[in-house]
């Protein structure tokens, strides 16, 4: 296993090749349920797993694949994935599950997964593809949770608000009001900030990148 | 006997600059802007310089930013015309942070982010006005009826209100406009003629909101005389919001108001003459902006009369704005020397 192999991975994972960022795959569940952190962290756990799992299963059959059928295949594996992700989250994250709705079982139809399991899975090893799902999955989770927060923020005035749907009655402490008394900037929760705000993080990226290559 | 007076080379064309043309629109706007503060109180003039302010301010940051002059984009007055427009579409008494709000949403994601003037698809001010009126929907429809309360307060009082000094409650003397109020008590099926007996109806549209807009229709002209503007947009606005006014009208007075009523109320006259005219987001050719007048006349008269929002000129300017590059494409000007 080489180290070099591996951190080549988690970079483009989180950073060069980060799914929301880079690939713009997945944009409707990304525009659609960030109207708050928690809500987005729901969701990039759930794809997280989906992607962790499609890729080891995906990666493990590999060999005994033929070219001509792969596709149905990677369509079969990832469907039952995501139906059992969806009967466990119905289960023990009734509200959750509810808020998101149809975007746990549309994360079957998400670009990234099946792309990951096409261009990466079903040609390396299989602790590779593993790790190559996670951390596609956690780049994808951050930038859910970074826009979910700073909708929230702007929308809300707070952060992490339900924080219960996803850690149980204990977790209310960490909720926080960032404004007190605040009347909401509507725009922000509504459509149109999502793509505003997923824009901006965009904008920061690359601004960032153009400053790294520069002191290269 | 023609006196002709020669000079030598070289001549020199007009001198006419964006800055004069800014400037121009801007004295057009001044017996509409008179009007309103007339009837409707300081908040007007205070909501406009803040919005100057604002405007000038934050365009100065981004040239900063994108590392260009500020004086040349300063000077051309754009910044100050949005800022103007955008303050007198707002309430008169609207919080301070309103205005602020809006004018930076304005300026900066509706006009720099595009790439500053004449490039911007949308109509900053619409935009902005939009955006703050589907974002903050109860302090976007508190307007102060005209004459009743505004002729009492003064300026000190109206800076209070604004920046929020002493918690007084906005609420207390606003109330809808006049075409709000006519949509929702024809709603709850209340007859057209016991509705006009309220004091906030005059003798075509709203109390005061027709002197006001009379102003506007006075500076219009003239910016039309001065050749700033062609006379195509104005005329087919208003000619189509007459066209389907009487229409309904004719179908069941009953249900819909006078044409008058429309043309007199809100923000038409001086949508018609300052909004849709902006020249960087509206069609180039005559025919094109003759379809461009005609869409914002029926839209704003769907949406004020079916739609949920107190008018429907913001979203009518801003739905036309999107079809813009499609009626350029399909509607060229005859090329001089060409048969086209």
């Amino acid at each position: 296993m080489h180290i070099e192999n591996l951190k080549k991975i988690t970079l483009n994972g989180l950073w060069t090749n980060n799914s929301a960022l880079v690939q713009l795959l997945g944009l409707c569940p990304l525009l659609a349920v960030t109207s708050t952190a928690i809500n987005g962290l729901g969701l990039g756990i759930a794809t997280t797993i989906t992607l962790i799992l499609s890729g080891t299963l995906v990666s493990l059959i590999r060999n005994l694949l033929r070219q001509e059928i792969r596709l149905p295949v990677f369509m079969l594996i990832i469907a039952s994935i995501v139906t059992i992700i969806e009967l466990t989250m119905n289960a023990w994250f009734h509200e959750l599950y509810l808020i998101l709705g149809i975007f746990i079982p549309l994360i079957v139809t998400n670009c990234v997964i099946i792309g990951r399991a096409e261009a990466f899975a079903s040609r390396q090893g299989v602790f590779l593809a593993f790790w190559d799902g996670l951390m596609m999955g956690l780049g994808f989770t951050i930038i859910l949770v970074l826009l979910g927060s700073m909708r929230e923020i702007l929308g809300k005035g707070t952060l992490f608000s339900q924080a219960d749907l996803m850690f149980g009655n204990g977790a209310d402490w960490i909720t926080l009001t960032v404004f007190d008394n605040y009347s909401g900037f509507l725009l922000a929760i509504l459509p149109p900030g999502a793509f505003f705000g997923l824009a901006f993080i965009i904008a920061i990226k690359n601004i960032i990148d153009n400053h790294q290559s520069h002191i290269k | 006997m023609i006196k002709v007076i020669t000079k030598s080379s070289p001549f020199l064309h007009q001198d006419i600059s964006v800055s004069v043309i800014m400037l121009k629109v801007l004295m057009a706007l001044c017996p509409g802007i008179l009007a309103m503060i007339y009837y409707l109180g300081w908040g007007v003039l205070i909501n406009i310089c803040l919005a100057i302010v604002v405007a000038v301010t934050a365009e100065s940051l981004v040239m900063i930013l994108r590392k260009r002059s500020i004086t040349d984009t300063v000077t051309d007055y754009s910044a100050v015309i949005t800022a103007v427009l955008l303050a007198i579409a707002l309430p008169a008494y609207a919080p301070w942070w309103i205005t602020v709000v809006g004018i930076l949403f304005a300026i900066i994601i509706g006009k720099q982010l595009y790439g500053g003037l004449g490039y911007n698809p949308f109509n900053p001010a619409m935009l902005g006005y939009v955006a703050l009126l589907i974002s903050f929907p109860r302090e976007m429809t508190q307007f102060v009826s005209p004459n009743e309360f505004s002729a009492n307060i003064n300026f000190v009082e109206s800076f209070k209100l604004i920046f929020e000094v002493n918690n007084f409650p906005v609420d207390a003397f606003t109330m809808a406009t006049p075409i709000d109020h006519l949509k929702t008590n024809l709603r709850l099926d209340h007859s057209m003629e016991a509705i006009l007996q309220h004091s906030i109806y005059g003798i075509f549209g709203g109390t005061g909101w027709e002197i006001i807009n009379a102003c506007f229709f006075i500076g219009g002209l003239w910016l039309i005389y001065e050749k700033i503007i062609s006379w195509h947009i104005p005329v087919t606005v208003l000619l189509s919001i007459a066209f389907i006014a009487t229409l309904f009208y004719w179908f069941n007075d009953e249900k819909y108001a006078t044409p008058l009523f429309h043309l007199t109320s809100g923000a038409t006259i001086m949508a018609a003459f300052f909004i849709v005219t902006d020249p960087v987001n509206s069609a180039s050719s005559y025919i094109g902006k003759l379809l461009i007048g005609c869409g914002v006349g029926l839209l704003t008269y769907i949406i004020r009369t079916w739609g949920g929002y107190p008018d429907g000129v913001a979203f009518a300017v801003l739905l036309m704005n999107m079809t813009v590059p499609v009626i350029n494409y399909y509607i060229k000007p005859k090329v001089f020397g060409y048969d086209n």
